[in-house]
């Protein structure tokens, strides 16, 4: 910490004000810490996702009459095309970072652009199976659990894009994103989480039948 | 706050500075802590830990008398067999609100506090990792602390289901309101899940993070160590219990059927949510608690913490096995069997890292030249009293036992001893120690051996009773009792009011040492720590130039200094020879 802040008020950068205040150099020594803090955060919240699924599959095991009277059980086609769209946006936003790291701007922008747009045609595809189920979140646990586990898990993608929507106005400011930034690597992570927590909600609810 | 800033050196040009000289040793440099201006920022949105750490102190202890009086309400409706004072409803809501608010708006505020306080000094960072955020998980608290005590006022009163709020009970709202005392209820300890959430992201970060060079994981003071372990279980636990109480909130608000068993749903598994975090908050609460022993019996005994590496890896390992034992508090909720012997030895287990803390203290404490101040007084008795909790407690591991006695007074006694004996008593002793620390004054010794020979006599007289009044099969949460149970209650309740009383005494020492308190000077115990190489109150950002720690802590006797870039700090010889000003217990409160 202390090798950090002599950097920057060894720092021959050209703005006085910053280097008078030690604010620079403070700020510097956050955005350290805010990548770790940030993992911390999300190993906690992957906790509520763990307990939603234990109830899940307590209920799927454990209940007398698990689907709702008259239903036969999920469609998976649509949400398998959710699911590929989902999951390849995690490849797509890796590459949008890469160009960022070698300041390709537009390349960024481009990719980036790209991911949001994977994750709206998520939502969109799963507000179109949401609307054409036959069963609402009061029918039973199977539906308390469907739309828990979806819904909570869309209100993270919904964020995931509401951030990368965010970062990509925040990459418009000149000279924001040429030392790399907190933010654009925090989204990126985010959504990787999003995507990991797809793919055990997939199985679970999808394909274990 | 702006005296400060200008005041604070630029760390760059720290190395310039006199090697001989102490940094900060003039009172009157530093900031008046009576300033106009200095009690304003106790109300601002401060972003320096030390003003969020005495924010959440004050806060948490406002609600520790405002729990304590319902108690007391509580206690004198069992004076009587009858259910007279109050009537059963009114007493339901009591003892739901008692336990909410004593560990959700009491304990976790005040250990939050004290962590704040404390580990930034300890570990020589100058604040916490994430300031602002810190701010906001403050700020949280009152916010859900109106919210909580708001549903007093809402038609059909506060929830009635206990701090358990177990479903079906919880699910009862025959007001038919969407606000009523049960969702309200769940809304705060959502939020106040987020606020801990917060918080211990924070203070791991910081622990991680932020140590000054030098400071090796086995560097680190034991309540850091402590810390640490409780908020990794924070970390892992608190989001279950949030999960449980958004169904249950679902449950109750929507109308869906997580928990609701007339609709297939099955409240056992809301047992599971609540108990896989709310047993480990014990730890969360006993932990720092340990930690503070494991300060203060060093201080005055004169001697280095007795097996220090082992009570620090403790820590962890009750961390670990604090996630493996929430099933006992459902030996009689249709639990398997096999999950129950499991359950029992698992808790058993328990007593293995929290006996090795308590043979080290007691090893600590052994031979050691003790000076009984106010601080060592509430520490040795709070020992005492986690003897007796982790006596009854492995009492109620097995489960022949534990179902014996579910639901009576012997484990209402068991765990009060743990809460208002280990924790609460813990807690003071804390606020005893580092008072100086904080506030640059002195207390009145001679009231706070009052305030302890009061809250030790009182917290047995109510608790000790439950024992009995246990066994002899009364259950608890019930508003009127059986006549032949009334020689133990009338004691127990005579307790509960001189406890009530044990404030008053605390108050007063409190606030007039603070505002006219006999000057503290930066170390005033001798002690050994980072935090007591700092002026009395520290500075704003603390460290003039961040500690260099070359030795482990607690080095008493040895004459190595703990860092290499200040001079304090070792005291090589016991204090044979040399008796200390203030330190006897005699000093002249005027």
């Amino acid at each position: 910490m202390s090798s950090a802040n002599l950097e920057a008020t060894l720092d021959p950068t050209p703005d006085p004000a910053l280097n008078s205040t030690g604010a620079h150099a403070a700020e510097h020594e956050e955005e350290d810490h805010r990548m770790f803090g940030f993992i911390v955060f999300l190993l906690s919240e992957s906790v509520i996702f763990f307990s939603f699924f234990v109830g899940y599959i307590v209920y799927k095991t454990s209940a007398t009459d698990w689907l709702p009277a008259g239903f036969e059980g999920l469609e998976i086609k649509e949400p398998l095309i959710n699911t590929v769209v989902l999951v390849s946006s995690s490849f797509v936003i890796y590459f949008a970072e890469r160009f960022l790291r070698k300041e390709n701007l537009w390349g960024f922008r481009l990719f980036w652009l790209l991911t949001m747009a994977m994750g709206s045609f998520f939502l969109y595809g799963q507000a179109v199976e949401w609307m054409a189920l036959p069963f609402s979140f009061k029918d039973g646990v199977f539906g308390g659990t469907f739309y828990l586990l979806t819904g909570f898990h869309g209100l993270h993608v919904l964020t995931g894009v509401l951030l990368q929507g965010l970062m990509l106005g925040r990459s418009f400011i000149p000279n924001n994103y040429e030392e790399g930034e907190f933010g654009v690597e925090a989204t990126s992570l985010f959504w990787h989480f999003v995507d990991v927590i797809w793919i055990v909600l997939f199985l679970l609810i999808y394909v274990w039948r | 706050m702006s005296n400060s800033t200008l005041e604070k050196r630029r760390p760059d040009q720290g190395p310039d500075q006199q090697p001989d000289q102490e940094p900060k040793t003039s009172p009157s440099q530093q900031p008046e802590p009576n300033a106009p201006d200095n009690w304003r920022r106790f109300f601002s949105f401060s972003t320096d830990h030390k003003v969020i750490g005495i924010q959440y102190i004050v806060t948490g202890f406002a609600f520790f008398l405002f729990g304590g009086l319902l108690a007391m309400v509580m206690r004198g409706e069992l004076i009587t067999p009858e259910a007279d004072l109050v009537d059963r409803t009114v007493y339901n809501g009591l003892f739901t609100m008692h336990g909410t608010i004593m560990l959700f708006m009491w304990t976790f505020p005040m250990l939050n506090g004290l962590a704040n306080y404390l580990v930034p000094l300890m570990i020589g960072a100058r604040d916490m990792a994430f300031p602002k955020l810190n701010a906001i998980a403050f700020w949280m608290v009152p916010v859900f602390g109106v919210i909580l005590v708001a549903s007093f006022f809402v038609p059909g009163g506060p929830s009635q289901s206990g701090w358990w709020a177990y479903p079906p009970v919880s699910l009862q709202n025959p007001t038919g309101n969407l606000i009523n005392g049960q969702s309200l209820w769940l809304v705060a300890i959502a939020l106040s899940g987020v606020s801990s959430i917060m918080g211990a992201v924070n203070i791991v970060t910081t622990i991680f993070r932020m140590r000054a060079p030098g400071m090796g994981w086995f560097k680190m003071p034991a309540f850091v160590w402590t810390v640490l372990s409780a908020q990794l279980i924070q970390l892992i636990g608190l989001p279950a219990l949030t999960a449980g109480a958004v169904m249950l909130l679902f449950d109750l608000t929507v109308g869906t059927s997580f928990f609701d068993p007339t609709k297939g749903g099955d409240p056992v598994l809301y047992q599971h949510f609540f108990w896989f975090y709310s047993h480990p908050a014990v730890y969360v609460i006993v932990l720092p608690i340990f930690g503070i022993f494991s300060e203060i019996f060093p201080v005055y005994a004169r001697k280095p913490l007795f097996g220090y590496r082992v009570v620090a890896i403790s820590s962890l390992l009750i961390t670990g096995l604090s996630g493996v034992v929430w099933v006992h508090h459902m030996f009689a909720s249709g639990t398997p069997s096999w999950m129950r012997m499991a359950f029992m030895f698992s808790t058993m287990a328990i007593s293995i890292p929290t006996g090795i803390k308590v043979f080290a203290w007691v090893a600590t404490v052994w031979g050691g030249k003790l000076r009984l101040t106010t601080g060592m007084l509430f520490a040795l008795g709070g020992l005492f009293m986690f003897l007796f909790s982790g006596i009854t407690g492995i009492m109620l591991s097995s489960v022949p036992f534990d179902i014996h006695v579910n639901n009576t007074y012997f484990v209402v006694g068991h765990f009060h001893y743990v809460i208002n004996g280990a924790v609460v008593m813990g807690f003071y002793a804390a606020i005893y120690h580092w008072f100086p620390k904080m506030t640059g004054r002195m207390y009145y010794e001679g009231l706070g051996k009052l305030h302890f020979a009061l809250t030790f006599i009182g917290v047995n007289l109510i608790f000790l009773p439950m024992h009995p009044l246990g066994l002899m099969g009364m259950p608890r949460r019930v508003a009127s009792y059986d006549p032949e149970f009334a020689f133990w209650n009338v004691i127990a309740s005579l307790g509960g009011f001189l406890l009530g009383v044990s404030t008053l005494p605390f108050l007063l020492n409190m606030l007039s040492s603070w505002t006219r308190g006999e000057e503290a000077g930066d170390n005033p115990w001798r002690a050994i720590g980072l935090e007591w190489l700092v002026s009395s109150p520290p500075p704003h950002e603390n460290f003039e130039e961040i500690p260099i720690v070359i030795s482990p802590p607690y080095g008493y006797g040895s004459d190595e200094p703990l860092v290499s870039n200040h001079p304090g700090g070792t005291f090589a010889e016991p204090s044979k020879s040399t008796p200390v000003a203030n330190l006897s217990g005699e000093s002249n409160p005027s």
